[in-house]
């Protein structure tokens, strides 16, 4: 490995998971405000430190509300939103941003209450010039993702049993996380004869829906050496976004191609220096097709890959989601970067479920793909350090 | 002639950047994107072409055949339906919808034809259904 000069790095010195998975009685105000604490405890640090402020699901005026709600003076406010990867856009820019001097410790948070509002359909903000042309033909999330997975079988052949097999290694992993939705590890032939949700996507190639949340603090070199948690430096960062293109769509692979060989450059790595993968899993086949667009396995072999069990950590050569993932453990306010994030920090930290630590983890991946994989949607790759 | 079918979609929402598009499905015809400067088609079509951003462009009608790019059974409604891309034999795909068709015999490749879908509050739009033999 060459380690490109950096010095304008930065490292996530804390993280936080939110415990409620219905949240019925907590706001979404109030949900930030416990995860942001969270968050800051575990850093070492507190709210009168952050000077940069990132969310995607604030209500209100947006972060200028949630901001105001918990006291934060903050000199950069970004609230950039596109689905399930907003919050590994944020850590990049949250990155960029102290690379550049401009702030030195920023906070990041995710909260949300789908289940307890009964909402499970991505909200309306997502309505631009192309939904015109698409809303009568009643598309929906898993709609697309269906889209996707047709396809792929059409042209690498890949099958239903195949899939499963991601469902699997996230129950195996959620068995250990006593906080995870669902604790029962699964079979290949129990997914492939859970009813079929859109074909060829049976209900248990789909995720979870879950309340809660979780925060991030990225900081500067200087304040990570005064804290006393073990560092984890943002190596490499990588985004894209992928659309139709007029028409012309391709919609086995994804924005992963581009922001995973971005964030994999800057690193200075391949995929065999990843020892531990933690890849937004909306859907089974949202995990297929990053595994290939990353680079773990040539295009249209991903089906052989994950049927050798090399998702299961302790079996195979790439432990996934040791979490339990949304597929199993959480998948707060709908969107999976945040869980993705922090779950990859406890593995660098050596701090994942004894059952699941990957040994000498030294260099992990976090990825996201927000949106619509068979349509238009923005992937991002991090790539984290141990020091 | 296209045949219009009756259906339970919703009306689409018709607004600054679409309404040339509804106007001729009520027509029974279907547009799509024609750059007069760079040659290309496109889908959805716009004011503009999103491969060289000349505004110099027609909405071109489509002859309606197609081939099923993918699609996918919504299983899980009262009425089950097929979502499907369709790419158009001028070049661009499509999202809509199959109808008139057995779910389980369709398949990626398949050709199709324009149909007009009678929507919720009678306005058409233009979907897709196997033609027989294909
Ligand atoms: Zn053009």
């Amino acid at each position: 490995m060459t380690r490109p000069s950096n010095p304008g790095a930065a490292y996530i010195a804390g993280a936080f998971e939110h415990p409620t998975r219905l949240a019925t009685g907590l706001s979404i105000a109030q949900l930030h405000a416990e995860v942001a604490r969270g968050a800051l405890e575990d850093a070492g640090l507190g709210i009168a430190d952050v000077d940069a402020f990132y969310t995607a699901d604030a209500p209100g005026l947006g972060p200028i509300a949630i901001v105001e709600h918990l006291g934060i003076k903050p000199q950069i406010v970004d609230s950039t939103d596109v689905g399930g990867s907003s919050y590994l856009l944020h850590v990049n820019h949250a990155t960029q941003a102290i690379a550049a001097g401009k702030c030195s410790v920023a906070l990041i948070t995710l909260a949300g209450r789908p289940r307890a509002e009964g909402k499970i359909t991505v909200a309306s903000r997502f309505a631009g010039p192309d939904v015109g042309f698409e809303s009568p033909y009643r598309s929906s999330v898993v709609g697309m993702y269906a889209m996707a997975a047709a396809r792929h079988m059409h042209e690498f052949g890949t099958t239903g049993e195949q899939l499963a097999w991601i469902k699997v290694a996230a129950s195996v992993h959620a068995q250990h996380n006593p906080l995870a939705l669902l604790r029962n590890v699964v079979t290949v032939e129990e997914v492939v004869n859970s009813p079929m949700v859109a074909d060829p996507l049976h209900r248990l190639d789909c995720c979870v829906i879950t309340d809660g949340g979780g925060a991030l603090v990225v900081v500067s070199p200087e304040i990570a050496r005064s804290l006393a948690r073990p560092k984890v430096r943002v190596r490499g960062a990588g985004e894209f976004v992928k659309h139709i293109r007029g028409g012309y769509p391709d919609i086995t692979s994804s924005g992963a191609v581009v922001s995973g060989a971005q964030a994999l450059a800057e690193a200075g790595v391949t995929p065999k220096d990843i020892k531990c993968a933690c890849i937004y899993d909306s859907f089974t086949i949202s995990v297929l097709i990053a595994l290939e667009d990353l680079g773990f396995c040539e295009k249209g072999k991903g089906g052989q890959f994950v049927s050798e069990g090399n998702l299961i950590s302790g079996v195979g050569r790439l432990p996934f989601n040791t979490d339990g993932g949304g597929l199993c453990n959480n998948h707060p306010s709908n969107r999976g970067g945040m869980t993705k994030v922090i779950e990859t920090v406890r593995q660098l930290r050596g701090e994942a479920h004894p059952r699941v630590q990957v040994p000498n983890c030294d260099i992990a991946l976090a990825h996201g793909t927000g949106g619509w994989i068979a349509s238009r949607h923005c992937s991002a790759t991090l790539v984290l350090e141990r020091e | 002639m296209a045949e219009t079918i009756q259906t339970d979609v919703p009306p689409p929402n018709v607004d600054l950047d679409n309404e040339q598009f509804w106007a001729a499905a009520n027509r029974r015809q279907l547009r799509i994107g024609q750059c007069t400067k760079c040659q290309k088609a496109f889908f959805y079509p716009r004011h503009f072409c999103p491969f060289c951003l000349s505004a110099d462009v027609d909405w071109a009608l489509a002859s309606g055949k197609a081939q099923i790019y993918s699609y996918t059974v919504m299983r899980r409604v009262d009425n089950p339906y097929v979502l499907a891309y369709v790419q158009l034999d001028e070049g661009p795909a499509m999202m809509t919808n199959i109808v008139e068709c057995d779910f389980e015999s369709l398949r990626v490749g398949q050709i199709v034809e324009a149909v007009y879908a009678t929507s919720k509050n009678g306005s058409l739009v233009p979907m897709f259904r196997p033609i027989d033999g294909h």
